[in-house]
């Protein structure tokens, strides 16, 4: 993935952020994958999303595993560190570098053959832990990278490019992460922007783990006619079940609440996310409820978009190991180091 | 009772006994009792156990070896035989020397055929008694243990007070468990009293044991580990290993708890499998914690993809490898020396690691800590290869020291200053005299910001496809790993006048060496000693080998693992180079080092002769 320098000089229009921060700050290196692919389109989604919560870019850690999609973390927030680390293994990680350092903010960019084949042990229990990170399956129904083979997300019927027909069935990594108790469940359309954007910046302020599984078009592989995360596919099939707004804890919280009134949650850093256009009976802090909704349009065939389960009430890894509220790599060395006269104490045990 | 009359002259504290059992009947206390007893008696003392991959029902040994002259490998002639399974009596009866005891369960007679003329038997009814004494069976199964260490604290003369002292702190809370501890002993012990002659070996009190610990080295390697400052360690469990981190868990309950905030200065992770768990290592690593793993051969397979992700991309991660016998599953709860070249080369494409190997627990402390230091002046993996003997059987060792201005070394990572003293930053360049180039830390600056990859990638960190930029990098690495030579441990080395060859060995094999060559010498072979402690070999490994006609190698595999590390890695000739490899899974005994190395010397003048 040789990566090409961008010009640098800036429009002298551009907005600048909290930080003082224009959007090209947020940017990368040249992305190289395919012109036309859905991947793009999610890092540039990215890159909004980190602008408008204005994040410090030196503390964003960007984590991803191997493939297309975990290439993309190069393409933006040059100024964070990032670690393209091994197939199938981000979620592990991501989960040492956070009990190291808990005081970044973690973005994990993974695709549908790394997230649900090679690493989907590691995915559940990332899930299991709720590890405080912002978890992106840049979901395309095939392994891009390795040229065009099916992913475990590939649906039932769904074609190859050679026209061969997919028979096995599909893992569905929102029901999944329902059914192992994952508390921030979303689905988005890499062409949607206005619907992921806002989607983003919610995870980024879950308490723990903040899945968003993204149908991305792979277009030189899975965008033909038979393919069930094509463009086209995706569009016509695609059913919002939510739309969301993302209110920052600093802004002042206004009192109307999504046009049809549905539901607005708080989240643990005192923002809020207000949930528009909700069917009436859709309530996303009720499993149970999400679920039944899910199969039911799953069986029309439908792709069920939005965030769709949120409960900001279970504690993260780092609150279930009792670890201090600063980075473990800040303690100094003086605390962590018992010292000889303590163990001179302890020897006496070993008599 | 009467000693007067006794003949045959008496050896003081110079004997061998095996107490066979079956599992999971809690003979292990009784055993570690004895043993503990013996430390306290201030005698040089060592206990093996060699415990089936089971939980109940399979028979399991123990082993105590006393020797006033400091030798604590394993003996295999065993002076008396604590026959308590049924099961492998026959077997059992078999090991015990001429002249020897066998103390069994008279409560059923002993089946005619077993009797051997040249061995004397102790019947000692602890079934029966026991039932008469005690009500609950599964107290009834206990005590009988106790008893016959009882009857065992009779005919070997161990002091009773400091056994009774000892069951006063094991029990201090327990005070019902006391008392039946107390009545069981006395049971075996009057009623041995009552019926034995003394036997011609028996243990008399020393002074060898002050300033010294009885400790296990996987609570060594713990203590390393919190005392080197590790914050972050993940795991999955398999034996040998587990007690590593069990040990940790309970030090980091200790010894970090936050006095202030009440939290944990920790993190302890148990992985979903050994991927994780090495993974969660390179992460925290990455991030500038101290991190470490413990597991043992199966978990270094799983770990390989990762520790080439470390190597390449030049982060620390320290693996504690309690070795137990491969491959495969092999034989969990058995020792050996397998994993040396797993873990030199861990992982695909052209890899080399630093490889720590501690002989005992104070070493298991001592390297612990050098790991960390070593991983992260490296950026590297480091591996620590301790083995099931050394990690979980007690041993006697001088009480460890820390120096109080021992400070980590962290290698080269630069901080904010240093980056805005730099024009820009590349990972992987410039290096310094080790050849290693300064890491920087995420959260700190977005200066020192980089994308790190296991791709190909430049010595700016870019990523590439060109062989020269690719080699450059590999070429670098090479450099590095051979600079650390000079900052591992040195190997022990000492020689005898008059030595015609070297013997080479490392890890837990040295007690088991050092008395061979001790042995060869009382019988005019004098042979000079090096026990290699790491790998990359410093340059006094390799002109050791050459100051030799020839040396053996004696090691705890088939393979020769570590002769032909040797030969991969130093200039020396192959053919001054001699295995002897032992690798049946229990741990060495001198008597199997002298057997062979007089063999093959034989063999040697005789090829000499015909030639
Ligand atoms: C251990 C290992 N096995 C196989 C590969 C080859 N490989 C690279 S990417 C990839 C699949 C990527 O698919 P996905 O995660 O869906 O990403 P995409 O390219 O579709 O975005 C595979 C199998 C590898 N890099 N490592
Ligand atoms: S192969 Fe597919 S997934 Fe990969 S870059 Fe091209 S379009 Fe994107
Ligand atoms: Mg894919």
């Amino acid at each position: 993935m040789p990566s090409i320098a961008k010009p640098t000089a800036i429009h002298p229009s551009l907005h600048r952020n909290e930080l003082g921060l224009t959007i090209r700050d947020y940017e990368g290196s040249m992305s190289t994958l395919c012109a036309g692919c859905g991947h793009d389109s999610i890092t540039a989604a990215i890159i909004r999303a980190c602008w408008e919560i204005s994040l410090a870019p030196h503390m964003l850690a960007k984590m991803s595993g191997i493939g297309c999609s975990s290439k993309t973390p190069t393409y933006f927030v040059s100024g964070a560190h990032g670690f393209n680390s091994a197939h199938g293994r981000m979620a592990a990680i991501a989960t040492g570098a956070s009990a190291a350092n808990r005081e970044l903010t973690y973005i994990g960019v993974s695709g549908d053959g790394d997230s649900l084949s090679i690493g989907l042990g590691h995915l559940c229990h990332a899930i299991r832990r709720n590890l405080k990170m912002l978890y992106i399956i840049e979901n395309n129904g095939v392994y891009g990278l390795t040229k065009g083979q099916f992913s475990a997300s590939a649906d039932v019927g769904s074609k190859s490019k050679k026209g061969e027909p997919n028979r096995m069935a599909p893992i569905d990594p929102v029901a999944l992460a329902l059914s192992l108790g994952a508390t921030f469940v979303a689905r988005s359309f890499s062409g949607d922007k206005d619907q992921l954007v806002p989607i983003l910046k919610a995870a980024l302020s879950h308490r723990g783990f903040a899945l968003v599984d993204v149908i991305s078009p792979c277009v030189t592989f899975n965008d033909h006619a038979g393919s069930t995360k094509s463009y086209l596919y995706t569009r016509n099939n695609m059913l919002k079940a939510t739309e969301t707004d993302f209110v920052p804890p600093a802004s002042e919280i206004l009192a109307t609440i999504g046009r049809n009134g549905a539901v607005s949650v708080t989240m643990h850093d005192g923002s809020v996310v207000r949930f528009k256009g909700v069917p009436p009976d859709y309530d996303p802090t009720d499993r149970k409820k999400v679920l039944d909704y899910l199969s039911e349009h799953h069986g029309k065939g439908e792709v069920v978009t939005g965030l769709l389960y949120i409960d900001e009430s279970v504690p993260d890894m780092h609150e279930l190991n009792n670890t201090p509220a600063q980075a473990l790599t800040k303690i100094p060395f003086e605390k962590l180091c018992p010292g000889s006269a303590a163990l001179d104490t302890l020897q006496e045990e070993f008599r | 009772m009467l000693r007067a009359g006794v003949e045959q002259a008496v050896r003081v504290n110079d004997f061998a006994i095996k107490l066979a059992n079956v599992n999971g009947t809690g003979s292990a206390s009784a055993n570690g009792l004895l043993m503990q007893a013996i430390f306290r008696m201030g005698i040089p003392v060592s206990g093996k156990n060699l415990f089936p991959s089971n939980i109940q029902g399979l028979p399991t040994w123990y082993e105590i070896r006393v020797s006033k002259d400091g030798y604590t490998a394993r003996a295999l002639d065993y002076d008396l035989m604590v026959a308590m399974n049924a099961q492998t009596y026959e077997r059992d009866i078999r090991e015990v020397r001429p002249g020897g005891y066998v103390l069994y369960d008279s409560t059923w007679p002993l089946d005619p055929r077993l009797h051997r003329q040249d061995v004397t038997f102790l019947g000692v009814p602890l079934a029966e008694m026991c039932n008469a004494h005690f009500r609950e069976s599964r107290e009834r199964i206990l005590m009988k243990n106790i008893a016959y260490a009882g009857a065992l604290i009779a005919v070997l003369e161990v002091d009773m007070d400091v056994v009774e002292q000892l069951l006063d702190e094991k029990f201090a809370k327990k005070k019902a468990l006391r008392e039946s501890n107390h009545k069981a002993l006395r049971l075996g012990f009057d009623y041995a009293r009552k019926h034995f002659d003394p036997l011609p070996f028996r243990l008399e009190k020393m002074d060898a044991n002050s300033g010294k610990i009885l400790i296990d080295g996987n609570t060594a390697t713990a203590l390393g580990c919190l005392y080197a400052g590790a914050t972050v360690a993940a795991w999955y469990p398999i034996t040998p290993s587990t007690s590593v981190m069990d040990a940790f868990t309970d030090l980091c309950r200790k010894y970090r708890k936050d006095p202030e905030t009440g939290a944990m200065n920790c993190c302890i992770i148990q992985a979903e499998d050994e991927l994780a768990a090495i993974g969660m290592v390179i992460g925290a690593a990455w991030n500038g914690a101290r991190a470490f793993t413990s597991t043992s051969g199966p978990g270094i397979s799983l770990m390989n993809e990762l520790l080439g992700l470390a190597y390449y991309a030049e982060i620390p991660a320290v693996v504690m490898d309690i070795q137990r016998v491969g491959p495969s599953t092999g034989m969990p709860t058995r020792t050996q020396q397998g994993d040396l070249l797993e873990c030199a080369y861990a992982s695909h494409g052209d890899t080399k690691h630093i490889c720590l190997y501690p002989a005992n627990p104070s070493e298991c402390f001592e390297f612990a800590v050098k790991s960390f230091d070593l991983a992260e002046r490296f950026q590297t993996p480091v591996f620590l290869l301790s083995d099931l003997d050394i990690g979980m059987n007690d041993w006697v060792v001088p009480r460890l020291k820390w120096d109080d201005s021992y400070r980590p070394d962290r290698g080269r990572v630069l901080d904010a200053a240093q980056l805005e003293r730099i024009q820009k930053f590349f990972r992987y360049w410039p290096e310094d005299e080790n050849f290693v180039a300064a890491r920087t830390l995420p959260g700190v600056s977005s200066k020192g910001a980089y994308f790190t990859r296991g791709s190909g990638h430049s010595r700016t960190g870019a990523y590439t496809e060109m062989p020269e930029e690719y080699q450059e990098v590999v070429d670098r690495l090479l450099r590095k790993h051979q600079a650390a030579a000079k900052w591992v441990p040195e190997p022990v080395i000492e020689r005898r006048t008059g030595a015609q060859f070297g013997v080479v060995t490392l890890g837990g094999c040295d007690a088991a060496v050092r008395e061979a060559l001790d042995v060869l010498d009382s019988r005019g072979i004098p042979a000079d000693f090096m026990r290699i402690r790491a790998f990359p070999f410093p340059e006094s490994v390799e002109e050791f080998l050459n100051d030799h006609e020839f040396n053996f190698i004696v090691e705890q595999n088939r393979d020769a693992q570590m002769k032909s590390l040797l030969l991969l890695e130093t200039g020396v000739a192959k053919d001054k180079l001699r295995s002897i490899c032992v690798y049946g899974g229990f741990p060495l005994s001198a008597k199997r080092v002298t057997d062979r190395i007089a063999s093959q010397l034989g063999e040697l003048t005789e090829r000499a002769v015909h030639r």
